[in-house]
């Protein structure tokens, strides 16, 4: 069998610690062995971005990355987008503009949101499509999606301002 | 008691509250917390990881199966074969199923099942089905369906023999079923046309793309009980899929749906639910199975490739006078592409007295077939809209004005036999031309394509019950899966029938020990019908409301009347009674009888056919042949639309859907009849910053057989877009394509061809 590898982490803030095998995902050992299924796995080959995370403030699709990578760094899932009971203005948006539809790319599109819009609070519509074309959602034909990041986008500048 | 099948109560002029509104979904906050529980997220302790061992091979006969090694392996806690499930016979519905959940005597398909083990961990049970020792004959194999059809194709089943043919009983053929639908006089039609236009189209195969593969947890206990989470479109039919591969009786297996993350008709069946029961019998554990995405490819959805030939005539004013239709559709080894809604509605829009169409389904070596919204229209819909288009360029008539000289109405009978009510292919041609996106003019490499779509919209079987709580709060039980916000929108429509605020009603689907049965939620039904039953159990619930109310006045049940959320005395002459609300009366539930519920189990008819036209403008690279979408507006008929933005979403989805079928999305078979692209980087379903926005304009109709008078809208908006850019790229290019997808080398070639033809 296999030797599994003692690996220590900050996931949403907390410190945790964790044994994988060398060849496990960074996805499979938070949804298997941290049980935080948030995160999805639509392809295991990045190439859905289902599975976006933030590790050490960058945007990667926890699927081509190894557990043991995430030695000593942070990791940001969606269940630490919403602080307390209060939601982060994405959530918020796409509750109120319907960006949500059956809800599988949600958690990924919502990460991957949140850091385009640390990076770029002013995004126009087509910079908010070409950051999230890594993130593959086959309901909502994206319309609504993209109006709900430009909302929150909008809330978070006014709400700065 | 009357039920809404007879009487829907559908009134025009009913003040609605509720119903036409946008809250917030009540299943959105699960969603965006990542805490909502997919097919792939329930962990039970003790629970094995399920993996299966597929055939590399697209046709071979199943010589034997060693799994000694595998079992041998520590952390191997079960391996099943053919030899470990219930005969059933060959060319039988159950048969088929059967064979398709894992093989028997021969592999139809590469990627077909043919062993499974459940081992304590993913890498022991990878390490496990490399242990197995398969030997196969490899047959030689067939997939275009056109090819499957020749005499000479190699035959995928010996029983075979093709329904709807005459003498075919002795002929050995791949060929299911060859189904002709006929009105009028084609013939004598086509001789009083002044134009007639004959067209050949093909369409590839693809694949439904949801993101959520098929995944689910068996838990099989050793007094023979099942409990079955997964994720699929109808946990009823996976039980009785279960129940009848398996022999085990219903009443053992308890399916529980997930969230489903996408199906689009994908998940109106069951794959591995059958193989993680046994795998749980076998090893006394919980076992959980989760496709990868290429198994999803390889494995589970896909949708027919199709060949078909159109002919419509026309007299010079722009009527026509006889239309014809072939087509060809493939399935996998087993029957399943539900071809035969086809003939149906190809040309079912239209006002026409003479015409004909021949639907064959094909047996090929590819996974079975299944549904894809608006299960084999799209593909009719592309060609006939083709041909309609150049009808109109050839008799110099705007498309649309076109098509409405030639718009079915209300009493049309179609050549299906079905006698149309009010119907929207008016409504929606008159409100596309009225749009600006229609009227606006075209920048250089665009060019213009509409096309009108059609989908029959369904009912079926449904269950629901309604439970009033003692604080009058109250509790919805919904049989139909949600596949794209049902839930909420059921919950208005009780929220309006029962005269109370939105948000003192929650709805949950049952499993399937919770209701009577209920088919999948499929052909843009669930909201109409689970609608319907909702509807009918509120109504029970306000007619044993006012029971109550008269206990509590002591008056007679015909004195007390149900207005806008209370029990009133009917008229003065009951005597002066202060108006009781549903808590009120729910407060006292226990002293006058029990606690206050409704339930109601319906085959539900009256499902209004929904109707469509797309506008979309492309942007043709003659450089490249690559395409862009540029504008793009879906109309459609909703009949009333319960929520408008979720039937936004579902008109914008199935627009974006469509523009991946026709411009990118197919199944790329090597000549060993491998899947070539079986991952989203090679099979590139549309991404983000491939599309504009969609623009919706919701028609309403109404649909009076239904209470607040919705039809579907789940399928009619996929069904106009492929034939609606192919008009627009033939506008763009000047030549038509006639081969789907419009992909950049197809399309260049076509660019090439038409430059040296000049």
């Amino acid at each position: 069998m296999t030797r599994k590898v003692h690996v220590t982490a900050n996931v949403n803030g907390d410190a945790i610690e964790f044994l994988c095998e060398p060849q496990q995902t960074l996805l499979d050992v938070l949804r298997n062995e941290i049980m935080l299924t948030g995160t999805k796995e639509g392809c295991a080959t990045g190439d859905c971005g289902a599975c976006s995370v933030v590790l050490d403030g960058r945007l990667v699709a926890s699927c081509l990355v190894l557990a043991v990578e995430a030695q000593g760094k942070s990791v940001e899932t969606i269940e630490g987008m919403a602080k307390g009971d209060r939601l982060h203005p994405l959530q918020r948006a796409f509750l109120e503009h319907n960006g949500v539809q059956c809800g599988i790319c949600t958690p990924g599109i919502l990460i991957a949101a949140r850091a385009l819009l640390e990076r770029n609070p002013d995004p126009t519509e087509s910079e908010v499509r070409f950051w999230l074309a890594g993130n593959l959602c086959r309901c909502t034909g994206y319309d609504k999606i993209i109006r709900s990041v430009l909302a929150a986008a909008r809330e978070m500048r006014e709400a700065r301002a | 008691m009357t039920t809404i099948l007879e009487q829907s109560g559908y009134n025009s002029d009913r003040k609605l509250n509720v119903v036409g509104t946008t809250p917030v979904k009540h299943d959105g906050m699960d969603k965006v917390t990542g805490r909502a529980k997919f097919g792939a997220d329930l962990m039970l302790p003790g629970m094995l990881v399920g993996k299966i061992l597929r055939s590399p091979h697209p046709h071979a006969i199943l010589k034997s199966i060693d799994i000694s090694k595998a079992e041998a392996l520590p952390g191997v806690k079960a391996v099943v074969t053919r030899a470990d499930f219930p005969e059933h016979p060959e060319g039988t519905a159950i048969g088929d199923l059967s064979r398709n959940v894992i093989a028997r005597e021969k592999v139809f398909y590469e990627g077909h099942t043919v062993a499974a083990v459940a081992a304590i961990s993913e890498s022991i049970a990878k390490k496990a089905l490399k242990l197995i020792d398969v030997e196969y004959q490899v047959l030689p194999h067939v997939i275009d369906p056109v090819a499957a059809m020749r005499t000479d194709s190699p035959i995928l089943h010996d029983y075979l023999r093709s329904k709807g043919v005459t003498g075919a009983e002795n002929r050995r053929t791949n060929v299911i079923e060859r189904l002709e639908l006929g009105m009028g006089d084609v013939e004598a039609g086509f001789k009083q046309a002044d134009v007639v236009v004959e067209r050949e189209f093909k369409t590839r195969p693809i694949h439904q793309g949801y993101i959520e593969p098929q995944a689910c947890v068996a838990n099989h206990t050793e007094d023979g009980q099942t409990e079955l989470w997964c994720c699929t479109q109808g946990h009823f039919v996976v039980r009785a899929q279960v129940s009848s591969i398996l022999n085990m009786e219903s009443s053992k297996i308890r399916v529980i749906p997930s969230e489903l993350g996408g199906g689009f008709g994908g998940k109106t069946t069951s794959y591995i639910e059958a193989v993680a029961v046994l795998l749980s019998r076998k090893a006394g554990r919980p076992v959980k199975i989760v496709l990868t995405r290429s198994e999803v490819f390889r494995c589970t959805g896909p949708v027919a490739a199709t060949q078909s030939r159109i002919k419509i005539g026309a007299t010079r004013d722009g009527t026509f006078t006889a239309a014809e239709a072939e087509m060809v559709f493939q399935t996998g080894p087993f029957t399943g592409s539900m071809f035969y809604n086809a003939p149906q509605a190809v040309f079912t829009r239209y006002d026409l007295k003479n015409a004909k169409a021949v639907a064959y389904e094909v047996v090929s070596n590819r996974p079975k077939v299944n549904a894809f919204r608006a299960p084999c229209v799209p593909q009719a819909i592309f060609a006939a809209e083709s041909v309609i288009d150049e009808l109109a360029r050839k008799l110099r008539i705007d498309p649309i004005d076109l098509r409405l000289k030639n718009a079915a109405g209300e009493g049309y009978t179609t050549i299906y036999g079905q006698t149309f009510g009010p119907i929207g292919v008016i409504e929606t041609l008159r409100a596309a031309k009225k749009t600006a996106h229609y009227n606006a003019p075209l920048g250089p490499n665009q060019g213009r394509g509409v096309a009108a779509g059609f989908w029959f919209n369904r009912g079926g079987e449904t269950t629901a019950s309604l439970s009033v709580a003692p604080d009058g709060s109250v509790m919805l039980l919904l049989g139909t899966v949600d596949v794209g916000g049902s839930r909420i929108s059921i919950s208005m429509m009780a929220a309006e029938e029962l005269g109370i605020p939105l948000d003192k009603v929650r709805a949950v689907v049952s499993d399937t020990n919770g209701l009577g049965y209920n088919m999948v939620t499929a052909g843009s039904r669930a909201t109409f019908a689970s609608g319907m039953v909702v509807v009918d159990s509120a109504r029970k619930v306000i007619n044993e409301l006012c029971k109550r109310a008269a206990m509590i006045w002591g008056v007679p049940e015909d004195g007390v009347v149900f207005e806008e959320g209370h029990c009133r005395p009917a008229s003065s002459n009951v005597g002066e009674f202060a108006p009781l609300s549903i808590a009120d009366i729910a407060k006292q539930a226990g002293a006058t009888g029990g606690a206050i519920a409704g339930h109601s189990e319906l085959n539900v008819t009256g499902a209004g056919p929904g109707f469509g036209v797309h506008i979309v403008d492309v942007e043709v690279d003659k450089e490249t042949g690559g395409v862009r979408v540029v504008r793009y507006t879906v109309v459609a008929d909703a009949g009333k639309a319960i929520h408008p933005l979720q039937v936004e979403g579902q008109y914008q989805g199935g627009a974006v859907q469509g523009i991946g079928w026709a411009l990118n999305e197919e199944y790329i078979y090597g000549e060993d009849g491998r899947l070539q692209n079986p991952n989203f980087l090679d099979y590139r379903i549309p991404v983000a910053s491939d599309v504009p926005m969609i623009d919706p304009v919701i028609v309403e109709v109404p649909n009076p057989k239904h209470p607040f008078g919705l039809r579907g809208v789940g399928e009619v908006p996929v069904a106009s877009t492929l034939g609606a850019i192919a008009n627009a790229v033939t506008d763009a290019i000047g030549v038509r394509p006639f081969e789907l997808p419009m992909s950049p080398p197809r399309l260049l070639k076509l660019i090439e061809q038409a430059r040296a033809t000049g």
